[in-house]
């Protein structure tokens, strides 16, 4: 039945005060928007359709709830002085227009199409462009909604007459095609390929011409993304010297180490190791940067789903979640930022608000992660999301075989991030936002939970298994297909709307789909219709080494999997090796730099600084507690607001667990990015160590977001970082399993100014812990207790947060790496296990100061450390060596534990009852008002 | 002692703590057994064997048009008559977060002529903390034989629990208020009340997860030495009341 047109516009207000209100007015203000008075929220549904009476209270009564909503139908009003409407576009992921859909369906009411919109209704004064600034800074994002101001919406319902399916093309590449006309098809297509992959890519062709879609794909499998052409170039540094490629040297490094928990390292979608017989565990963590640039929500959201998928990928069940999130400063001024780029509250507020909504709704516990805050993130915020899986029995890489179905399963393929692969391999630019339309899907949790179910079942269900990611189809069967080949037919698949051209099908990056290898569909359809998940066979593996795709049976795409796979020449790269200070600089030259320096009041300034002050906000947004295996959890301490420096997950019967540290020190790369990475591998092992994680079984991932390698002096940080990466975990023995790189981090502003991200590793460290019931907190737990210090001290301040907030800028020596760390981590591993350390922290940004006060903060208990002359001594307080613990021991075992670690070691001084840190006579602060400081989200 | 009653832990697509309750009530004697709606709408029947009925915590249909809203439409559509009869029977009943959520959509919670609903947190954004409750209702079987605070996370968004003021005024009166928030009231609930019972006291329905505190080294204060009361003890009520 047709509703000729019939739409119900049903607005749904709160009663009091709605939250997402107050957000939204406290944003305006960091916009400089001071004026408005009021904003308020109206949920609107256009029902298409024609409804009766009865019919609109049915739906009315599922849609508000009368002690807190009320419902209106018919012609809006409103009598505010602005109001805004927004409304997503069609495709982009709406779970209220879907299910009100399907429940009006099930309740037996005709209904054709449901269309989600919001009014903000805005009173107060504005300013002449005030509104303007509002509506493209925050409350409308043209990513993934269209707007109205001041005037009513129309809802856009796609139909199929709308929208013409663009037919296959093809594209003429001439067999003698100059340089030059090659680079004219690279931009006019957003091929993003360099001139030596173009032209293979012609001489392929012989100047037949090219179907669009190929080329497509092409750009796709060979982007920066999926390929990793520079972990792959082959590198001449400034001495000449042509370098084993980078992942070359760190696959070199792995397999040199030879670590019996690895089974699995740097194939496939994630790392596989295993710490305890008929156990294995995946790891693997992911960036998803550009997206969450310009659609701060969505970019994490699906950058959550993304990850998990990977684990699922590798045959696993996830189990946990974790992330890295580096945003611009939060005082940024609104009117300070470049044309197209959101002010840093809003993206940090958008971004953890996808990560805990797909993290909550999927049921995974978010655990551990950091948050950074600098310039360099302003226009570039990084969002770093990982993966735990486990599986039982033994891990086998299984690839299809000829005959093996070609499976899709899960969502529904639409316009959905188009390009995707190519775009984040782009620098981007004030228009980014605006050309990536498609680019930035909203995810959907539960169909990815479903998923999980259904793989849940076995793995005797499927053979082979890829999720899709970037690049979508092509890019999962493509890969799944190289050697053996397949032939899939598109027409059959299921689509979000109509409409879609078969290149668009073939290249969508539609999410929570995943593709599967196998002989017999039957129980895999059985599993999947109990879940509701949908399960589509498109094709076959076919053992000719072709890909051919098909849509209503005619070829729309045939190429050789081995040119795509293999048909790109290796990128061959120029690096400026970058030439750091190395020399310490002594006490004169120190004291020179940094004056007289207030221990008190510098501690208080780094204990407010936003990278060290509380995430305790933050945190308590992402459920932690699902699964009720998360031993040692993000937070700690009496009033469980301390911060932990790793976690601990144990299945609650288990004596075993597996402790996540993660290590990461952007600024220490900016100026030495060799000893960064030397810095962050030992401070990811630290902070496992630290929760009783034992030091010899730790795998390791690597996560580079870099500016544009194609710099000479960016590569050459890339190639020091890379090094100090390989050298650290020989150091370690600690092996990297699984890597991923994000390059091309830059950002030309409307300012002519090239902005390009500091370069930013996040080493994430895994590992096992043999006790679970021998683990430890940083929290201060008895009075009387004493506190050690483990590690040398030297006089280290190269990029030191104690720089950052007294405005030091002089040249200084990154923290050296300390070659006997590992000693001295086995030992105090074997002093936790013994039980013998009450409380742990790890000394890193603001040196020994910031960790005791930590420590003091999450037990609400003083330390005197009167006795100790280092105390008073700000060059030893607020270094960050590297290396170091500060413990917690009782008295009674305190010169037992001192001789085990002779080599550096010495007392710091006393557990107190009292409110009060004392670092020498006459010169102590309360510890509640330091809690005041640090607790304050900036 | 009559065995191991069978627990139907009921799940709609979105539902993620179904194994966390699960553990719960098998460590309290009980054999769960999860149905998804699929189940429920092919064999509704299949709820009739059931000693003690759950409703899993989580986002059923993503929550998409408010918490519990499509559960509840769902379950009264395919099993409601049965769930009515299972209660009528004494069968004993618990929802937890989004199944307490989906029984007060369903009516049964408070109760047929009560006012109330689950709001959003006051803070207005999902929480997860851990908080302490008092077991207040003799009239409740989960919980009138407890004699200790229960400690648990919440971890939920709309747990704000409201109710007109005759609703809570009966409520009172009828020793309905099963678990009370102490110390400190996560979400601006009314009267700190963290969840209520029917009439009859067999169902149960509570915004924190007493699932995921079953063993004692899941106290957050394990490290420093403390503990508190096991979320274990609620489940263990409703598998005594069954065997008694």
């Amino acid at each position: 039945m047709s509703s000729n047109g019939v739409v119900h516009r049903l607005e749904i207000r709160s009663f009091g005060s709605d939250p997402r209100a107050g957000a939204l007015l406290r944003d305006a203000c960091d916009l400089g928007i001071a004026s408005i008075d009021a904003i308020s929220v109206v949920d609107v549904y256009f029902i298409h359709g024609v409804l009766d009476s009865k019919q609109r209270v049915v739906l009315e009564k599922i849609l508000i709830d009368v002690l807190l909503q009320q419902a209106s139908w018919g012609p809006p009003t409103t009598d505010c002085d602005h109001f805004v409407e927004t409304a997503l576009h069609a495709g982009v992921t709406d779970g209220a227009s879907q299910q009100l859909l399907r429940i009006a369906s099930r309740l037996g009411i005709c209904v054709e199409a449901v269309t989600t919109a919001k009014r903000l209704e805005i009173n107060g004064a504005l300013r002449h462009g005030e509104l303007d600034l509002l509506v493209r800074k925050l409350l409308a994002n043209p990513v993934i909604e269209y707007s109205s101001v001041d005037s009513f919406i129309i809802p856009i319902v796609p139909r199929e007459s709308e929208t013409t399916a663009r037919q296959v093309r093809i594209v003429p590449i001439g067999l003698n095609a100059t340089d030059e006309q090659l680079q004219k098809l690279n931009s006019e297509r957003g091929l993003a390929l360099d001139i030596e992959e173009l032209r293979a890519v012609r001489d392929h062709y012989r100047g037949l011409g090219a179907r669009d879609i190929e080329l497509e794909a092409i750009a796709q499998t060979w982007s920066e993304h999926c390929a990793h052409k520079t972990f792959r170039a082959s590198i001449t540094n400034d001495s000449g010297e042509v370098l084993r490629s980078l992942i070359d040297q760190l696959r070199d490094t792995t397999q040199a180490i030879n670590a019996p928990f690895v089974v699995s390292s740097f194939v496939g979608n994630a790392g596989v190791i295993s710490f305890v017989d008929g156990t294995t565990i995946a790891l693997k963590c992911e960036t998803h940067n550009h997206p969450s640039a310009v659609e701060p929500f969505g970019g994490a959201n699906t950058g959550v789903g993304g990850v998990i998928r990977d684990v699922l990928g590798a045959s696993h069940m996830p189990i946990a979640c974790t992330n890295i999130l580096c945003f611009g400063p939060p005082d940024t001024n609104g009117s300070d930022l470049p044309d197209g780029v959101f002010h840093p509250r809003r993206i940090r507020a958008g971004v953890v608000a996808g990560i805990a909504d797909y993290g909550n709704k999927i049921g995974l516990p978010t655990i551990a992660g950091a948050v950074l805050y600098d310039r360099g993130y302003t226009a570039n915020p990084l969002v770093y999301a990982g993966c735990i899986g486990v599986a039982e029995g033994e891990y086998v890489v299984a690839t299809p075989q000829p005959g093996d179905r070609v499976v899709v399963l899960g969502g529904r393929t639409g316009r959905d991030g188009l390009r995707g692969a190519t775009f984040s391999s782009m620098t981007m630019d004030a228009t980014t936002g605006d050309v990536a339309g498609a680019s930035v899907q909203i995810g959907d949790p539960i169909t990815e939970k479903l998923l999980i179910d259904v793989l849940g079942r076995g793995q005797h269900l499927f053979r082979a298994i890829t999720d899709c990611g970037a690049g979508g189809l092509s890019s999962a069967i493509g890969e799944m297909a190289e050697g053996v080949g397949a032939s899939v037919e598109l027409s059959g698949l299921p689509l979000k709307y109509p409409g879609l051209s078969p290149w668009e099908i073939w290249l969508s990056e539609a999410q929570e789909r995943m593709v599967v290898a196998v002989r017999d569909v039957k129980p895999l359809k059985e599993a999947c219709r109990i879940y509701g998940v949908e399960c589509t066979d498109i094709g076959e593996f076919t053992g000719d080494g072709r890909l051919v795709v098909h849509n209503n049976g005619e070829v729309i795409f045939d190429l050789d999997t081995d040119f795509l796979h293999n048909g790109r020449p290796q990128r061959m790269m120029k690096a400026i090796m970058p030439s750091p200070r190395r020399t310490k600089m002594d006490r004169t030259e120190f004291e020179s730099q940094f004056g007289d320096i207030d221990i008190v009041s510098s501690l208080q300034q780094l204990l407010q600084h936003p990278n060290i002050s509380s995430k305790e906000a933050i945190i308590h947004r992402y459920d932690h507690e699902i699964r009720g295996a998360t031993l040692v959890r993000p937070l700690v301490g009496v009033k469980s607001d301390g911060h932990a420096d790793g976690v601990v997950l144990a299945e609650p019967l288990d004596t075993h667990g597996i402790a996540i540290g993660i290590g990461v020190n952007p600024w220490f790369g900016e100026q030495d990015p060799e000893r960064m990475a030397l810095a962050v591998v030992d401070e990811a092992i630290r902070n496992v160590v630290a929760v009783g994680a034992d030091p010899d079984k730790v795998a390791l991932l690597d996560n580079f977001s870099w500016g544009d390698p194609r710099r000479e002096t960016t590569l050459g940080q890339l190639v020091a970082a890379v090094d100090g990466c390989c050298r650290a975990a020989l150091a370690f023995s600690a092996p990297f399993v699984s890597g991923k790189d994000s390059l091309n981090n830059e950002y030309f502003g409307s300012d002519g100014e090239r902005h390009s991200v500091p370069p930013t590793l996040v080493v994430t460290a895994v590992a096992h812990v043999p006790d679970a019931n021998a683990t430890v907190t940083p929290d201060l737990k008895n009075p009387s207790n004493v506190l050690l210090v483990l590690g040398h001290t030297s006089c280290e301040f190269g990029a030191s947060h104690l720089a950052k907030v007294l405005n030091v800028s002089g040249s200084a020596v990154v923290p050296e790496f300390d070659a006997s760390a590992p000693a001295r981590y086995r030992v105090l591993h074997g002093v936790i296990r013994a039980g013998l350390i009450r409380s742990c922290h790890d000394v890193s940004e603001g040196g020994i100061g910031v960790a005791v006060a930590e420590m003091a903060i999450g037990g609400r208990l003083g330390v005197d450390m009167s006795d100790c002359d280092n105390a008073s001594d700000a060059q030893w307080l607020f270094s960050e060596s590297n290396g170091r613990f500060v413990v917690e021991v009782e008295r009674k075992n305190v010169s037992e534990i001192l001789a085990l670690f002779t080599d550096a070691s010495c007392v710091l001084g006393t557990v107190t009852e009292n409110d009060s840190l004392v670092f020498a006579q006459g010169c102590e602060v309360s510890v509640n008002e330091l809690w005041n400081i640090w607790k304050v989200q900036q | 002692m009559k065995g191991s009653p069978l627990a139907a832990v009921l799940c709609a697509p979105g539902t993620n703590r179904d194994a966390d309750v699960s553990f719960a009530l098998q460590q309290a004697g009980a054999t769960p057994i999860s149905y998804l709606m699929t189940d429920l709408v092919s064999q509704p029947s299949r709820i009739d064997d059931a000693d003690i009925i759950v409703i899993a915590g989580g986002f059923s249909y993503a929550d998409a048009l408010g918490a519990g809203r499509l559960f509840a439409v769902e379950l009264e559509d395919s099993i409601g008559e049965r769930i009515s009869a299972a209660i009528a029977d004494c069968r004993p009943v618990i929802g937890i977060c989004n199944g307490f959520q989906t029984l007060v959509r369903m009516g049964i919670l408070p109760g047929a002529d009560c006012v109330a609903a689950l709001g959003h947190n006051e803070a207005g954004v999902f929480d997860c903390r851990w908080v302490e409750m008092e077991p207040i209702s003799k009239k409740c079987i989960w919980t009138r034989h407890l004699t200790e605070n229960i400690t648990c996370p919440i971890a939920h968004g709309e747990g704000r629990f409201t109710a007109d003021s005759s609703t809570l005024s009966s409520l009172l009166k009828n020793d309905q208020v099963a678990l009370r928030y102490v110390n400190v009231n996560p979400n601006g609930s009314v009267d700190n009340i963290a969840g209520v019972c029917d009439s009859s006291g067999v169902v149960l329905g509570l915004m924190p997860h007493p699932e995921n505190h079953v063993v004692a080294r899941q106290h957050p204060q394990f490290h420093r030495g403390n503990s508190g009361g096991l979320g274990l003890s609620l489940f263990r009520e409703g598998v005594k009341y069954v065997n008694n």
